[in-house]
């Protein structure tokens, strides 16, 4: 199927450049003309059925739903429900809002705010095409797990009162759910293709071009004994790495395929690719506007813990 | 006639902004454009996924940024 991305990718770097195959040079430019094209094309294919399913599940329908189920139940749907609601980081004060004000109780609000950024639909099709389904699924099933664990234990630890007063105060107004056609749904599709790729393509670019050259020149010795599966740290020195690297989530995945190759564990990669996404600076300072700083460090904390240990049962088991 | 645009200030508001602003004036309808960028006040409408669009205070279009063509039914 990708033949085509396969020939276009020869004809740009050993015809128009004139570098040999076999050459590290060569390799990694082929590697890189390959990648990107074959990622782009299928991103746009696959956020637009992505975007389908999920003009069926807006923020407005969801908080309907949840407010049905309370404890696991709720936690469960509150996590999957985080996999197909369309969601950004502006979005999350509203959202976070609507859910208190609304009754939804506060760790089945975290369980849906911790799965939504983990389990994006871009970062998902990177993972399904650069690593294949089974990686993938996995990736899938730790974030749904994790913000399960962390909804759960945020409830148990009753944090109420570090949720801004005024987020009580508020009764915010019901406004209607927009009735969608299939037309609207496939407008509102192909708007959210040329959102979604036109702000993530240079990520894409930057992130395969650093995985191409470390396909082609980092030293896989060192790395397997730094961040294989037998250095017991190497979970928690990614963890902490990868919380500042927010803007960079989509360009980290081609790298950190790269790094695979090279002997990094795959618990150890998945562990970076989720702390990247879960926890950023940016999120937490618009959080800061709902929750006392004693709340963000125990979602910080919780939500670290569950994906250290989702790293180490990874590396274990694989 | 009020135009209400809700967002905290991410690029699909400032989208959504000029889209009404070209509305506005491809129409001429008079019509005056105010944005709220206020989380709080975000919340109170109603509203979960920004940007949204509202008229004379009723939120119309929200989650995505709306056309100039859909804003021009909306104000004529």
């Amino acid at each position: 199927m990708f033949t085509v991305f396969e020939r276009f990718a020869d004809l740009v770097a050993f015809n128009l450049f004139g570098l040999e195959a076999g050459t590290r040079l060569g390799e990694s430019v082929h590697f890189f003309f390959y990648d990107t094209t074959k990622i782009i094309f299928l991103l746009s294919i696959m956020i637009f059925f992505i975007s389908i399913v999920r003009s069926y599940f807006p923020p407005e329908k969801t908080k309907k739903l949840l407010s049905n189920y309370r404890k696991i139940t709720g936690h469960v749907m509150a996590s999957l429900l985080g996999v197909v609601t369309p969601f950004c980081s502006c979005s999350s004060v509203p959202i976070f809002i609507g859910f208190v004000e609304s009754g939804i109780p506060l760790g089945i609000t975290f369980s849906f705010l911790i799965t939504s950024p983990i389990v994006n639909e871009v970062a998902l099709v990177m993972l399904y095409t650069i690593f294949g389904w089974k990686i993938g699924t996995l990736y899938l099933a730790s974030g749904i797990l994790v913000g399960i664990i962390g909804g759960i234990v945020i409830e148990a630890l009753g944090m109420e009162k570090q949720v801004e007063e005024y987020v009580y105060q508020i009764s915010a107004g019901e406004s209607e759910i927009e009735e969608l056609d299939w037309s609207d749904r496939i407008d509102f599709a192909k708007a959210e293709v040329k959102e979604i790729v036109g702000r993530v393509w240079k990520y894409v670019i930057i992130g395969i071009g650093i995985g191409a050259a470390i396909h082609g020149y980092a030293p896989a010795e060192l790395l397997a004994e730094y961040a294989g599966a037998n250095n017991p740290l190497s979970v928690i020195a990614a963890v902490i790495v990868g919380i500042p690297l927010y803007a960079n989530a989509v360009g980290t995945i081609p790298i950190v395929e790269a790094l695979m190759g090279k002997g990094v564990a795959l618990g150890t990669a998945l562990s970076f690719m989720m702390a990247t996404t879960a926890l950023s600076l940016p999120a937490m300072v618009i959080l800061r506007k709902v929750i006392k700083p004693k709340l963000i460090t125990v979602f910080v904390t919780v939500v670290g813990v569950s994906i250290i240990g989702v790293g180490y049962m990874f590396n274990f088991i694989m | 006639m009020k135009i209400t645009i809700y967002g905290p200030g991410c690029k699909n508001c400032v989208n959504l902004a000029d889209n009404a602003k070209k509305a506005v004036a491809e129409t001429g309808v008079e019509a005056e454009i105010v944005k709220v960028e206020d989380m709080k006040e975000i919340a109170v409408a109603g509203i979960m996924s920004t940007p949204a669009i509202g008229i004379d205070g009723e939120v119309k279009i929200k989650g995505r940024v709306a056309t100039v063509d859909e804003i021009k039914e909306l104000i004529v």
